[in-house]
């Protein structure tokens, strides 16, 4: 009962602050609608039992990614007014569009539940679920043996994401005094230095 | 009781949802963005559900790597967004011409 309670309460709320993402006057109210939506579907997944993609979503879409987004509306200042302007006239075709998606899912559904076409029978291989073994735990043995290339691929992924993000953005500012590397390292001490022989009692000539 | 249909149907109206954000913010470059980060969620609650349902982990291993390309997309995303605000002060997305592509 308390599964049927919170499931409901989760995925209405997940599609209520989809609606809002998308309906939303100001962008700003648009990123926070996006960081409940995200919360709920973390909770729809909690739910039947797969805890480590929920905290992940936590963690990397609430911690980052909204964030992220968050900084860049602020930061811009936009003329979101403006922006909207083609909003009524696009409301036809996109419902349209919705309509038709609609149909086709509700098809593919409806098919699925009169019958589930068949696929085969899993390999002996494949990676089961074993209730005794802790979601995360079974994930982590997983992700660092068989699919640990893949896991390596996803770090250079976000490493070249992140060297991309900076290289776009970075301006090299014209007063700052950086380095020169090499002509520091090609400086001798006889162009730097003198040695004089000091008269005493006289000033020094600088 | 809850089955994989649910889920199915949860997912299958964010997904309409995302596209219809894209279909209707058509000039704000960032809700179409963020349509894209709802649409990816779609498809993650469709994965993480059959994962569980067909007791296979590698559904959710494979969320983790949707979830991975989602960030670095939002990440450069945003990124273009900013210099494109720069040289332009404005998010316009209907009329770019720039690469005169």
């Amino acid at each position: 009962m308390i599964q049927l309670v919170s499931f409901y309460i989760f995925a209405s709320i997940v599609i209520a602050s989809a609606a809002m993402v998308i309906f939303a006057r100001n962008p700003v109210h648009s990123v926070l609608w996006l960081i409940v939506a995200f919360f709920n579907a973390a909770g729809l997944m909690v739910l039947i039992g797969a805890e480590f993609i929920a905290m992940l979503l936590v963690i990397v879409y609430v911690g980052a990614v909204a964030v992220l987004f968050l900084f860049v509306v602020m930061m811009l200042d936009i003329d979101f007014a403006e922006l909207r302007a083609g909003f009524i006239k696009n409301v036809p075709l996109g419902l349209l569009l919705a309509i038709v998606l609609v149909a086709e899912l509700v098809l593919g559904i409806g098919a699925y539940q009169a019958g589930a076409v068949q696929l085969g029978t899993p390999e002996a291989g494949v990676a089961t679920v074993s209730p005794t073994v802790p979601n995360i735990e079974a994930i982590g043995a997983l992700l660092y043996s068989k699919y640990v290339f893949l896991f390596e691929t996803a770090g250079l992924i976000l490493l070249v994401a992140m060297v991309g993000a900076i290289v776009l953005t970075h301006r090299r500012s014209h007063n700052t005094r950086g380095q020169n590397i090499s002509s520091q390292v090609q400086r001798r001490p006889e162009d730097a230095t003198r040695n004089v022989n000091q008269p005493v009692g006289q000033g020094i000539e600088l | 009781m809850i089955g994989i249909e649910h889920y199915l149907v949860v997912s299958s109206i964010l997904f309409v949802m995302g596209v219809l954000g894209i279909f209707l913010n058509r000039k704000n470059v960032i809700i179409i963005l963020m349509a894209i980060e709802l649409i990816l969620l779609a498809v993650n609650i469709n994965l993480v559900a059959f994962s569980v349902f067909l007791g296979d982990l590698t559904g959710q291993i494979f969320a983790m790597f949707v979830l991975t390309v989602a960030a670095g997309e939002a990440a450069i995303g945003l990124a273009i967004l900013v210099i494109y605000f720069r040289g332009r002060g404005t998010i316009a997305v209907d009329d770019v011409n720039r690469m005169k592509g």
